[in-house]
């Protein structure tokens, strides 16, 4: 990993929801604690994959970085360029650089547009007259995703949702970006056309050499797709490592924890044991002290619940590889007594 | 990049393709693209109370346009006191002499009891006040609803929360006796007591308290809607490219708008057709001699019980319209919003 010169560089980045309350005059009487000092690197044409459970802050996250929220704390920069607060004009070279792909393919396409609108708009937004004219280019980006480029001029309604989350990519492509955030691009899909939509992500990674940042709510899309994953937990970041450490090696027991829920993953080459967490994730609004996994750890301590864990490189990690575990896990922890056992996850 | 997927996903592709293929066959041709308003209007057409309705209201709004038209070649208007030409018109009691309210080929409606007008011309020309005056509050209440919902929802904010009691207030007024009660405040406002109103002022004046206390209605619908709108994945893809707030609200929010602005407008003006109306006959809003709907219709109802013939004319062509023009308000509604059929 060389992040001497990162694509994008996040540090710090927090984003706290106000919640407001009382009566009769409104303040703020708390706050969703979504995102909590996020910091990490994305490299030109690396895939970074964002993994957590429902609700650990990852589209927030994808929202920050492509500035659609207001971060509350933190930076953001793009090739050296500082945009956390950076308003709509001063945003404009880069928003063409920046771009996202968004989770539900019913609700990102607006259902009034053509495809071919839809798909020539960043281009007509960013008065981007590509030679050929826009309906040419359109019909090339149609192509590249593997859609009839004749059906420009229908509207999203005719097509399956496999196809309008391609149509989502065109879009996305439409202005050359060199950085990509895929929010769950393929979770409100059928399985059977996850693979495919996956497959033309990776292509359009590889050929076109744009980074991704994906988020997925599981470690088994991620494992194809991304270079480096990082494991998020209630807002924070856990661990993050090269794709072979994070799978081969994994030091955080959230870490461990999902792997064993992957089906293909092999965390050993012995029989697997699933590792059933127990509980709830407890709410962002009041998120537990010292390390935030703690109440649904098996290894947890006092110190975990004073004392934070810095996301470091632990002992034996190589670099690049960084954990927030007091405890961190080695190849030979056994899974503590406090665990469940899943009886059918092993069948 | 001819082969837009690895082989292994390529059954799963031409599964892809026979959904594609499906829906062409469907249309009426492989380029031909099924918009939501064609959509629409291929449903609207299958609806024969619906199209039924809308040649009904066709005609009273012809007949309205063309009233001066048909005035003229029927040879008469609606200010003569055609009795006082023709004495033997009416009779002893100022009731018009022949049966049926004196219709005759001369005066296809009769004439007017009293005054002895053409009530013909008279209704032509009074559909053609009524209906120009509330198509007039109609377009009025539904720009201002639509501004002010708009800006409402997608601004947010305190905006919002002001514009928002502002249209409840508004919504808690009875506004029947408002409407009453303001009419004169808004005569006084460019009128001295004595001096007598303009027409043009009347006019004004209802197509004004018309719309400031409808406007609401719409107002709260449509924030409501952007409020939906503007949290969807199409607007934050439009903001991520760049887009201005102004090309979001006219390009990604109001094509999605239009539905229930449609519906809300063909809802609205029937009642402001009768609203008006209510308002003439109560004599706040145009008054005799001009010609109108309510105008007629309170002068009838001040001898009905002699001549009813009179009293037909208008109330029977105002119900007519005012049913046809619901039932295409609903149709169309049907017709745009499917899933709110029954
Ligand atoms: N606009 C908002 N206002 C208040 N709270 C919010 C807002 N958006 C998100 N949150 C809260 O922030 C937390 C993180 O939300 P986020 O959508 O980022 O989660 P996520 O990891 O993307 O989950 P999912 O997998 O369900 O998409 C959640 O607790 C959510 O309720
Ligand atoms: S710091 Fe403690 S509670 Fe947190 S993961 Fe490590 S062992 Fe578990
Ligand atoms: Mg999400």
């Amino acid at each position: 990993m060389s992040n001497t010169n990162p694509l994008l560089d996040v540090s710090g980045l927090t984003k706290h929801f106000p919640i407001k309350g009382g009566f009769p005059i409104r303040r703020t009487v708390g706050a969703v604690q979504a995102v909590d000092g996020l910091d990490f690197q994305v490299s030109a044409g690396e895939s970074l994959g964002l993994v957590g459970e429902s609700g650990c802050g990852k589209s927030t996250t994808g929202r920050l970085i492509t500035r659609l929220m207001e971060p509350t704390a933190g930076t953001i920069k793009y090739q050296g360029q500082d945009i956390t607060h950076a308003g709509r004009k001063q945003l404009a070279p880069i928003r063409s650089e920046i771009q996202m792909i968004f989770q539900d393919p019913y609700a990102s396409l607006n259902p009034r547009q053509t495809v071919g609108k839809i798909i020539a708009g960043p281009m007509e937004i960013n008065d981007i007259n590509p030679a050929g004219g826009r309906e040419k280019r359109v019909r090339e980006l149609l192509e590249i995703v593997g859609l009839n480029p004749e059906h420009f001029n229908r509207f999203p309604h005719e097509f399956s949702g496999g196809q309008r989350q391609r149509i989502g990519v065109a879009r996305a492509l439409a202005l050359e970006p060199k950085l990509i955030v895929a929010d769950e691009p393929v979770s409100a899909l059928d399985v059977s056309i996850q693979a495919q939509v996956v497959n033309l992500l990776q292509k359009v990674q590889q050929e076109l050499g744009i980074a991704f940042v994906f988020i997925a709510h599981d470690l088994a899309i991620v494992r194809h797709f991304s270079q480096r994953v990082a494991v998020m937990y209630l807002g924070k970041i856990m661990e993050i490592a090269d794709r072979e450490d994070l799978y081969d090696n994994p030091r955080h027991p959230y870490t461990r924890a999902l792997l064993s829920a992957v089906p293909e993953a092999t965390v050993d080459e012995e029989p697997r044991e699933r590792i059933r967490l127990v509980g709830d994730v407890p709410s962002p609004i009041n998120p537990p002290s010292g390390c935030r996994f703690r109440t649904r750890c098996w290894k947890a301590t006092e110190k975990c619940a004073s004392e934070a864990p810095p996301l470091v490189q632990v002992e034996g990690n190589k670099p690049g590889h960084l954990t927030a575990c007091h405890y961190p896990e080695t190849p030979e922890t056994i899974p503590a007594p406090r665990l469940s056992k899943d009886p059918e996850a092993a069948a | 990049m001819t082969s837009p997927t690895p082989s292994a996903a390529t059954p799963l592709e031409v599964t892809d393709e026979t959904v594609a293929k499906s829906t062409t066959s469907t249309g009426p041709k492989g380029s031909e693209s099924r918009s939501p308003g064609r959509l629409a209007w291929k449903r609207f057409k299958r609806d024969k109370t619906g199209v039924i309705s809308a040649y009904v209201v066709i005609f009273f709004f012809v007949i309205a346009i063309a009233a001066p038209l048909i005035a003229k070649l029927y040879g008469k208007n609606p200010y003569t006191t055609y009795a006082s030409q023709d004495p033997s018109l009416l009779d002893a009691f100022s009731y018009p002499a022949g049966p049926n309210g004196g219709m005759s080929s001369q005066f296809w409606f009769g004439i007017e009891p009293q005054l002895g007008r053409d009530v013909f011309t008279f209704l032509l020309y009074g559909i053609r006040t009524s209906l120009g005056i509330a198509l007039a509050a109609t377009i009025l209440t539904v720009v201002v609803g639509v501004v002010v919902g708009i800006t409402a929802g997608y601004l947010g904010g305190k905006t919002d929360y002001i514009v928002s009691r502002v249209i409840d207030i508004l919504l808690s007024f009875p506004s029947t006796l408002f409407f009453i009660a303001f009419m004169p405040v808004v005569y006084g406002i460019f009128v001295a007591p004595d001096d007598n109103i303009p027409t043009w002022l009347r006019a004004l004046a209802l197509i004004t308290v018309l719309t400031a206390f409808g406007w609401a209605t719409i107002a709260r619908l449509l924030r409501g809607q952007v409020l939906g709108l503007r949290e969807r994945e199409f607007v934050e893809a439009a903001k991520v490219t760049g887009a201005s707030p102004m090309r979001i609200v006219f390009k990604e929010l109001l094509p999605n708008l239009w539905t229930p602005i449609i519906i809300q407008g063909t809802l609205l003006l029937p009642t402001l057709v009768t609203a008006e109306a209510g308002l003439s006959f109560l004599g706040v809003g145009i008054i005799d001699p001009t010609p109108d709907w309510g105008v007629m219709i309170a002068r009838g109802s001040t001898f009905y019980s002699q001549d009813l013939t009179f009293m037909l004319f208008p109330g029977v062509s105002m119900v007519l319209f005012v049913v046809a023009f619901n039932l295409l308000g609903d149709s169309v509604r049907d017709a745009l919003d499917p899933k709110s059929k029954r």
